[in-house]
């Protein structure tokens, strides 16, 4: 089973990614679970929701405490709550920032977890420049889809689709396939 | 046809493949999205023949389900927490009358202290109120259950209520089979009432009943639930047998065959107590679980069936009775009188506290070695309440409980007066 943790804030379409995460690998045969983790959400507040994802049944109800990944859609949440706190030592992190996980004084957190599996992407920008909304939730999913390799892009674009219609949802699929490819191009080079 | 799909909106489908004929809303946490997901099917046309009624609270919800199932409608409403409590006088009224509505609780927390998250505070407060009761494990049993509950309503004319665990259910999204309208059309036949109010053929229900008749009445509504006993298992397997999976039922067992420990629970924890048994199976302790389907009825003799050959029982509520302890575990006693078995209580998840894997493996080894208490509050901070405890003991005006333990665990700031 693998699981992934959404930290963000109220408005940022945490559960909404959490979910659309869901429909992706639903769509490709397996078994997935997205909750939020249940508050009085208020716009700006802290919000974290969760993505199970497994080849069987998944029965478990806790909140996941122990994530293999990690994808983090504002990074100012990164002095406020330890949104690290439980990852795998070979976990994932996908972070919306414009800056590095070292110019973001995270140079720890590269030496401790594997460094292709950090990823940094700009993904308010990308809402804003397709979407025209500073939801950045969506282009978090096309780089996660390849960070992680766990769902394909097509995949994540479909599930958009679901959730959203016409210009919203081409906007959306543009900001993820746009996240997507940067992300690739990004490992590429570090890989070369 | 399989959706990966909010809790809400597969129980929201599943209630309109039923063809209801009149709804009544008022939304409350966590049952809103069912509601408004009825109320697009109706306004789209996807719900033929329905009137969608936007009342002014729980109170009016139910009273106006009262009113159209008499009239012979097939009738839904939906609701939560202290949204039932307002509409308590209605809802007795609704059972004693024999009336088949069928209602959503998502389970939630009473207050005060005000609480929106997840127990079974609500259902358990009405648990004598005549209503069937049936606890959904999943939300594929959610889905399913809503169509046998109009069945098992309609077939014995008493209302039933389907509970869900707010939020952890109503607001998760998960895989769930769709069923097609044919095999729901048929499972579920048009609704024939044994009562209605129908201007050709006038009668009036409601009537006043005094010493002479009352016992014979409410006999024969316990009657009805026995009956139900019966009913419950038959329409799970006529279920299946359309649908061609397993829903619903009296009880649930699972790893029981030979488990000296057996957990009883109900509702959607029962996955993450599944889980922890296969963990501690895998371990070579002998432990296994029994899911309560029908909490009302209760079904006495399959629990103590289930459970006779165990050495011990551990009932695992989302409830508490204030001043004895376990609601369904004062159940799960009487249906193991006589036997020679330790019975321990655990009163677990109130107010949405989580239920981890890591607890259930503590509490659940404590059993094993009957080094646990009789009633025991699983992961309760008892610094905290020492603490309140102690202020009581010491200071006359020790002020509102839930602000000072607010203060003390850091959630609200310390305020000068």
């Amino acid at each position: 089973m693998f699981q992934v943790r959404i930290h963000g804030r109220g408005g940022q379409g945490v559960v909404t990614g959490a979910e659309m995460l869901s429909i992706a690998a639903f769509l490709e045969g397996r078994f997935a679970q997205a909750f939020p983790s249940f508050g009085s959400e208020r716009t700006g507040a802290p919000v974290v929701a969760f993505c199970r994802i497994a080849d069987k049944e998944i029965r478990l109800r806790e909140p996941v405490v122990e994530p293999d990944a990690l994808i983090i859609q504002d990074p100012t949440l990164l002095h406020q709550i330890d949104v690290f706190s439980g990852l795998s030592e070979s976990g994932y992190v996908v972070l919306n920032t414009n800056r590095s996980f070292e110019e973001l004084g995270l140079g720890a957190i590269t030496q401790k977890y594997r460094r292709e599996r950090l990823i940094t992407v700009s993904a308010t920008e990308l809402a804003i420049k397709h979407v025209g909304r500073a939801v950045p939730n969506v282009p978090l999913l096309g780089a996660f889809a390849a960070v992680s390799g766990l769902i394909s892009i097509d995949s994540v674009a479909a599930a958009i689709r679901e959730k959203f219609s016409g210009k919203v949802a081409e906007g959306n699929v543009a900001a993820a396939t746009e996240a997507y490819n940067t992300a690739k191009a990004a490992m590429e080079l570090a890989h070369a | 046809m399989l959706k990966q799909i909010e809790g809400s909106h597969a129980v929201a489908e599943a209630v309109a493949l039923c063809r209801p004929e009149v709804i009544c809303a008022y939304p409350i946490s966590p049952q809103t999205h069912i509601v408004e997901g009825l109320g697009e099917m109706v306004k789209s046309g996807e719900i033929k023949q329905c009137e969608f009624l936007n009342v002014e609270s729980e109170f009016a919800a139910m009273s106006v389900a009262i009113g159209s199932s008499a009239a012979g409608a097939r009738t839904y409403t939906a609701t939560a927490s202290q949204g039932l409590l307002f509409m308590v006088e209605a809802v007795y009224n609704a059972s004693g009358l024999g009336l088949p509505i069928v209602m959503t609780v998502a389970n939630r927390a009473i207050g005060a202290p005000i609480n929106i998250w997840n127990d079974h505070s609500d259902s358990m407060s009405q648990r004598d109120c005549g209503w069937i009761q049936i606890f959904a494990e999943t939300n594929q049993e959610a889905a399913d259950l809503h169509i046998q509950a109009f069945k098992l309503a309609e077939e014995l004319s008493l209302p039933v209520m389907v509970c869900m665990d707010g939020f952890i259910l109503t607001h998760a999204y998960e895989r769930v089979d769709i069923p097609t309208q044919a095999q729901v059309d048929a499972f579920l036949p048009p609704y024939s009432p044994r009562q209605v109010l129908d201007p050709a053929n006038p009668v009036s229900i409601g009537a006043m009943v005094g010493p002479e008749a009352f016992s014979e009445v409410r006999y024969l509504a316990h009657a009805k639930q026995m009956q139900a006993l019966e009913l419950i298992p038959k329409i799970s397997r006529e279920f299946q047998e359309i649908f061609g999976r397993e829903s619903g039922g009296l009880v649930r067992p699972y790893m029981l065959d030979d488990a000296e420990t057996v957990v009883v629970a109900l509702g959607s924890v029962l996955g993450t107590i599944k889980d922890t048994i296969d963990e501690m199976r895998a371990d070579g302790i002998s432990i296994g679980v029994l899911g309560i389907n029908s909490f009302r009825p209760f079904p006495i003799s399959a629990v103590r069936r289930a459970l006779s050959h165990a050495k011990r029982i551990v009932v695992l509520e989302k409830s508490l009775a204030v001043g004895i302890g376990g609601i369904v575990a004062t159940d799960v006693r009487l249906a193991l009188d006589g036997l020679d078995q330790r019975i321990y209580t655990v009163v677990a998840g109130l107010g949405g506290r989580n239920i981890t894997r890591g607890s259930l493996h503590r509490v659940f080894r404590m059993a094993m070695h009957d080094q646990l208490e009789p009633l025991h509050f699983l992961d309760l901070d008892w610094g905290v309440v020492n603490r309140e405890l102690d202020r009581e003991r010491t200071t006359r005006r020790s002020g509102p409980i839930a602000e000072n333990i607010l203060r003390d665990v850091g959630t609200a700031s310390r305020q000068s007066v």
